[in-house]
C-alpha cells in the first residue's frame, strides 16, 4: 500500500492550529511527499473549534480522506469531537496537562506538552511546537528539517531557537515513550516542491501575468489575494488598494484597465453582488478585466468560512444585457496559476471580463506542486492601436472590425483621444440612439464569443477510456472525484470522469466529443441544484442520469461520492 | 502670453449637445474649456470621467479622453486612472443626484483619500434626465412628483466636504463663467482632491432655483468678504450660509498628502501604464513557497 497518512490538528482559535498544521504540511513537502491540507474554522477570532488536516501521500493527491491516522488534540474538545473519526489503528497525541481523565495507553499518546514546553523552552505557549516534534518522530519526518522550518517561521533569534528546543523535547519524549507505536514510512522523493493554496497560486499567476493594479474589499475566502498582491506590490510594481466597497473596487479596476494596465479585483459571492453593475460596464465599454470570485455558501452572508459551488449560473448570467465573458473554475493548484495567466491574456485579447471562479475549499487548501515553469508564461496584450490606423488623429475605440475586436489605445497617447461610454455608443465611443448602430455594436461585441470559445480547453478526463459510468464535475471537486474513480475501479466498477475547469464560453464541440454516448452519467457538485448539470443540458442537450450534490458547506470527499454513487446505481448495478 | 499659445478652444470642440436651450450646463462647459486652454493642456493629456445624468454627458461635448461610467460611480474609476497614469489630468464630472445620492460613499472616501483629481458637480438641485424628481440637494419642502409633501433637509455638499477634510472645497455658479473657469483652473492646479460644486439652473424642471434666483443670492467670497480659505472653522461657518446670500469661490483649501504619493504600497515615480512585467521577481517569489 502506497504511503497515505491523514493527520489532524484540532484546537480552539488562537491555539495555533493553523500555524502548526501548516508547518506540518510544509515539513512533509520538504521531506519529498505530496501533500494536501485544509483548515476548518469558524467565523470568529478566538475560541470555537478549529481543525487543520494534512494528508501526506507518496503520489499526487488533491483531496482529503475521512479517516484520521494521527490526531493532534490541543484541547479536550478535539479529543471528544474527533476520536471517532480515527482509523482503528490511528494514533492520538494529546496534552496530558490539559486532558487528565484519559489514560495514555496503546495508541492514545498522552504527552505533557505544556510541562515540556515550560521546562525545556521556558514558555508553555510552545506546547504545540512540542507536539510537532513528537509528530516528526512518530511518522519519521526529518527533525532537522523541522528545526529549519521553525527558524524560518520564527526567525533565527531567541524565539526561533526556543522553538527548535521545544521540538527537540517533543521528539525525544516520543522516542523514549512511544518507540513501538511509531510508523515506519517510506522516504519521499527528492524533488523540491512548492506548498501553496489556491489564493496564493492566483496571486503568483497575476504577478507573472504582469497585473499592475488590484482593488478589493476584504471578504472571506479571498482576502489573502489582496493581501498577497499588496505584500508583493513594491517588488513587483503593483498598485493595490482597499476600496470603500466592492462597487468601488470594481470601478477602480475598470478605470485602471481603461487607462492601460492589467487590472483585477477579487471577492466572494456577496461582494460580487455589488460588482454586477460594474461587470455590465466592462462588457459595454469592452474593458479587459479579471475578477476572482471565491464562493462560499449563500445566499446573503450564508456560511462565511465554509465552501460551496453555488455561484456558477449567477456569474454566467450576472448583469443585464448581453455581452461576452469568460469563466474559469480551476480544479488544481497549478490551474489556479495557469488559468490566471490565461485570464489576463484573454481579457486583453478579447477586451472582455474574465472570471476565475474558486471556492473556499480551493482558495484555502494547501497543495504541493512542482515549481511553475515561468518560461511557459506568455503575455498577449491583444490588438493595440498604431498611429494612422484607420486615420491619423481619428482613433475609434469601438471600431467596427470584422472579428469584433477594436485596437486599444490609452489616454495620454499624443494626437488622439480615447473615449468610451456605458451608454450605447458609436465607433468613437459617443452616445447614440440610432437603431442600426445599436444592432451593429451588439453584433460586434457578440462576435467575440465564438472567437474566444476556440481558446477554451476541452474538459479533462481521467480513468478508463471506456466506462459504464462517467462522473462529471467542475472546479474544486476534481481531486475528490479522481480519487473516487480510483476507489470505484479498485472495487471492480468501470468508472471514469470528465471534469471542467474552462467553462465559458461552453466548449460545446469538445464536450460532445469527450462524453461517450450510452453510458450513465452523474454530475458531482457542491451545491443543491446541480447548476453544471443544468448548463450541460442547456448547451448540449446532454442529460445526466443523476446528480451527487452536497450543500452542507463542507467539501465533497471521495467517500461521499463513492457512497452516493452506489446508492444511485444500486438498482441497476 | 495668450498670443503664443498653441492650444486654443478649437481643439476642444466636441460633439453636438443634447441639453435644453438655456441650460446651465453650457456655462460650465465653456468655463471648463477656457480653464483647459488657459492651462495650455492638450486634449490627450486630459481624462474626463463622468457618471449618468445631464452632467454625465458633458465629456461627450468636449474633445478629451473620456470614460463615461455608471450613475454615481465616477470617482473610483477616476481615482484608479490617476493612480496608474499620474501624467493624466483627471477630471470627474457628474450631477448632484449622481455624486451626492448614488455615489455618496465614493464621495466621502475620495475626499478622505485625497486623490489628485478634480471633481465638478453640476448642482441644479433636481433630477433632470429623469424629468424632475427631488435630488439630495433640493431645498427643504421642494415639491416634486416623488416628494408630494416636500423634499427633506438637503445635503450640504460644502459643509460635508469641509467636515470630511477635503483639501479643496469650492462653489461656482454657471452664470459667472469667468469666475467658474478660474475655480476649475485652481482646482486642476491644486495637488489633491478638488471639489467644485456648481450651482446651475435647470431651466426645464426646477422652477424655484432659477437663474435669477441664484443671481440674486450669490456673492463672491474673494470680492465681498475677507474670507481666509486656510481657516477650516470659518470655512465651515461659510459653508452653512444658504438662503438670502450664497457664497461662491474657494471656501476651504489645505495642503495634505495625496493618496497616490503617500499611501500606495509603491512609490509611483513613473506611470504604471507601459511597464513590462518583472519575470525575475516572480521566480524568486516561487522559491518562497518551496
Amino acid at each position: 500500500m502506497a504511503l497515505d497518512i491523514n493527520l489532524m490538528v484540532g484546537g480552539e482559535a488562537g491555539q495555533g492550529v493553523q500555524s502548526i498544521g501548516f508547518i506540518l504540511a510544509k515539513l512533509a513537502a520538504r521531506n519529498g511527499y505530496e501533500v494536501f491540507a485544509d483548515q476548518d474554522y469558524e467565523s470568529r477570532i478566538r475560541g470555537g473549534h478549529n481543525f487543520f488536516r494534512v494528508r501526506i501521500c507518496a503520489s499526487d493527491v488533491g483531496t482529503l480522506t475521512e479517516k484520521v491516522d494521527l490526531l493532534i488534540a490541543l484541547n479536550k474538545d478535539s479529543v471528544l469531537l474527533h476520536s471517532q473519526e480515527m482509523r482503528a489503528d490511528g494514533m492520538m497525541i494529546y496534552d496530558n496537562d490539559a486532558v487528565k481523565d484519559l489514560a495514555s495507553e496503546g495508541n492514545l499518546l498522552g504527552i505533557p506538552l505544556q510541562t515540556l514546553a515550560k521546562e525545556k523552552a521556558g514558555n508553555k505557549i510552545m506546547s504545540n511546537t512540542v507536539a510537532l516534534g513528537a509528530v516528526a518522530y512518530l511518522i519519521a519526518l526529518d527533525l532537522d528539517r523541522l528545526k529549519e522550518l521553525l527558524l524560518e517561521r520564527f526567525g533565527p533569534g531567541e524565539t526561533g531557537e526556543k522553538n527548535t528546543i521545544a521540538a527537540q523535547a517533543g521528539f525525544d519524549h516520543a522516542r523514549e515513550h512511544f518507540e513501538m507505536t511509531a510508523r515506519r514510512v517510506p522516504a519521499g522523493s527528492n524533488g523540491r516542491k512548492m506548498l501553496l493554496n489556491g489564493n496564493e497560486a492566483i496571486v503568483l499567476g497575476a504577478l507573472a501575468a504582469g497585473c499592475r493594479f488590484m482593488a478589493g474589499y476584504p471578504m472571506t475566502p479571498v482576502t489573502p489575494i489582496l493581501e498577497g498582491m499588496t505584500e508583493n506590490a513594491t517588488r513587483m510594481k503593483v498598485a493595490t488598494l482597499q476600496a470603500e466597497d466592492e462597487i468601488a473596487a470594481m470601478l477602480m479596476a475598470i478605470g485602471a484597465s481603461f487607462a492601460g494596465v492589467r487590472a483585477m479585483t477579487a471577492t466572494s459571492g456577496g461582494g460580487f453582488n455589488l460588482m454586477v453593475e460594474g461587470l455590465g460596464l466592462a462588457g459595454m465599454t469592452e474593458t479587459p478585466l479579471v475578477i476572482v470570485e471565491g464562493q462560499r455558501p449563500g445566499p446573503a452572508t450564508g456560511l462565511p468560512t465554509r465552501t460551496e459551488q453555488g455561484d456558477l449560473l449567477f456569474l454566467l448570467h450576472a448583469a443585464h444585457g448581453e455581452f461576452p465573458r469568460v469563466l474559469f473554475a480551476p480544479s488544481t493548484v497549478e490551474e489556479n496559476f495557469w488559468l490566471t495567466v490565461k485570464a489576463f491574456n484573454l481579457a486583453e485579447k478579447y477586451q472582455i471580463p474574465v472570471f476565475i471562479l474558486t471556492d473556499h475549499h480551493m482558495a484555502t487548501s494547501y497543495w504541493t506542486a512542482p515549481k511553475f515553469d515561468l518560461s511557459q508564461v506568455v503575455i498577449d496584450h491583444g490588438r493595440i492601436y498604431s498611429p494612422g490606423v484607420p486615420v491619423d488623429g481619428d482613433y475609434r475605440r469601438h471600431l467596427l472590425s470584422e472579428d469584433g475586436i477594436s485596437p486599444r489605445a490609452f489616454p495620454g497617447t499624443k494626437g488622439i483621444v480615447v473615449f468610451t461610454a456605458g451608454d450605447e455608443h458609436d465607433e468613437h465611443g459617443h452616445i447614440i440612439e440610432d437603431a442600426g448602430m445599436r444592432a451593429a455594436m451588439v453584433e460586434k461585441r457578440l462576435r467575440k464569443t465564438d472567437l474566444v470559445r476556440q481558446e477554451i480547453a476541452a474538459p479533462k478526463t481521467y480513468g478508463p477510456e471506456k466506462a459504464d459510468i462517467t462522473l462529471l464535475g467542475w472546479g474544486s471537486t476534481f481531486g475528490a472525484i479522481r480519487e473516487a474513480v480510483d476507489r470505484l475501479c479498485h472495487e471492480g466498477m468501470n468508472v471514469n470522469c470528465c471534469h471542467f475547469a474552462e467553462i465559458w464560453p461552453f466548449p460545446v464541440g469538445a464536450v460532445e466529443e469527450v462524453l461517450a454516448k450510452g453510458n450513465r452519467k452523474y454530475m458531482v457538485e457542491n451545491n443543491a441544484t446541480g447548476q453544471m448539470a443544468q448548463l450541460l443540458r442547456a448547451q448540449t442537450c446532454i442529460r445526466v442520469d443523476g446528480c451527487i450534490l452536497k450543500y452542507d458547506g463542507r467539501p465533497i470527499s471521495p467517500r461521499f461520492i463513492v457512497d452516493q454513487l452506489k446508492k444511485e446505481v444500486g438498482a441497476v448495478w | 502670453m495668450v498670443a503664443t499659445a498653441k492650444v486654443t478652444q478649437k481643439v476642444y470642440a466636441g460633439g453636438p449637445t443634447a441639453w435644453c436651450p438655456g441650460c446651465g450646463n453650457f456655462g460650465i462647459l465653456s468655463a471648463l474649456k477656457k480653464a483647459l486652454v488657459d492651462l495650455q493642456l492638450e486634449p490627450h493629456q486630459v481624462l474626463m470621467v463622468s457618471g449618468i445624468g445631464q452632467a454625465g454627458k458633458l465629456p461627450h461635448y468636449i474633445r478629451t479622453n473620456g470614460l463615461n461610467v455608471l450613475h454615481g460611480r465616477t470617482l473610483p474609476a477616476a481615482a484608479a486612472a490617476k493612480i496608474v497614469n499620474h501624467d493624466l489630468v483627471v477630471i470627474a464630472v457628474g450631477g448632484d443626484g449622481d455624486g451626492y445620492g448614488e455615489g455618496g460613499n465614493h464621495f466621502l472616501h475620495a475626499m478622505r483619500r485625497n486623490h489628485d483629481i478634480t471633481y465638478l458637480v453640476h448642482d441644479n438641485q433636481i433630477y433632470g434626465l429623469t424629468k424632475g424628481q427631488a435630488s439630495p440637494t433640493s431645498d427643504e419642502g421642494f415639491i416634486t412628483k416623488t416628494t408630494i409633501k416636500g423634499a427633506v433637509d438637503p445635503i450640504n455638499p460644502m459643509a460635508l466636504a469641509i467636515a470630511s477634510n477635503a483639501s479643496f472645497v469650492a462653489r461656482g455658479f454657471s452664470g459667472d463663467m469667468e469666475h467658474l473657469s478660474g475655480l476649475i483652473k485652481a482646482g486642476i492646479q491644486h495637488k489633491g482632491f478638488a471639489l467644485i460644486d456648481i450651482l446651475q439652473p435647470c431651466v426645464t424642471f426646477n422652477r424655484k432655483n432659477t437663474h435669477a434666483w441664484y443671481r440674486e443670492r450669490v456673492y463672491r467670497l474673494d470680492q465681498e468678504s475677507d474670507h481666509d480659505p486656510a481657516d477650516r472653522t470659518t470655512a465651515f461657518t461659510k459653508s452653512l450660509e444658504w438662503g438670502d446670500r450664497i457664497p461662491i469661490g474657494v471656501l476651504y483649501r489645505q495642503e495634505r498628502p495625496v493618496f497616490e504619493d503617500r499611501f500606495l504600497p509603491i512609490t509611483v515615480d513613473q506611470p504604471l501604464v507601459g511597464l513590462s512585467p518583472e519575470p525575475g521577481g516572480v521566480e524568486s517569489l516561487l522559491d518562497e513557497f518551496v
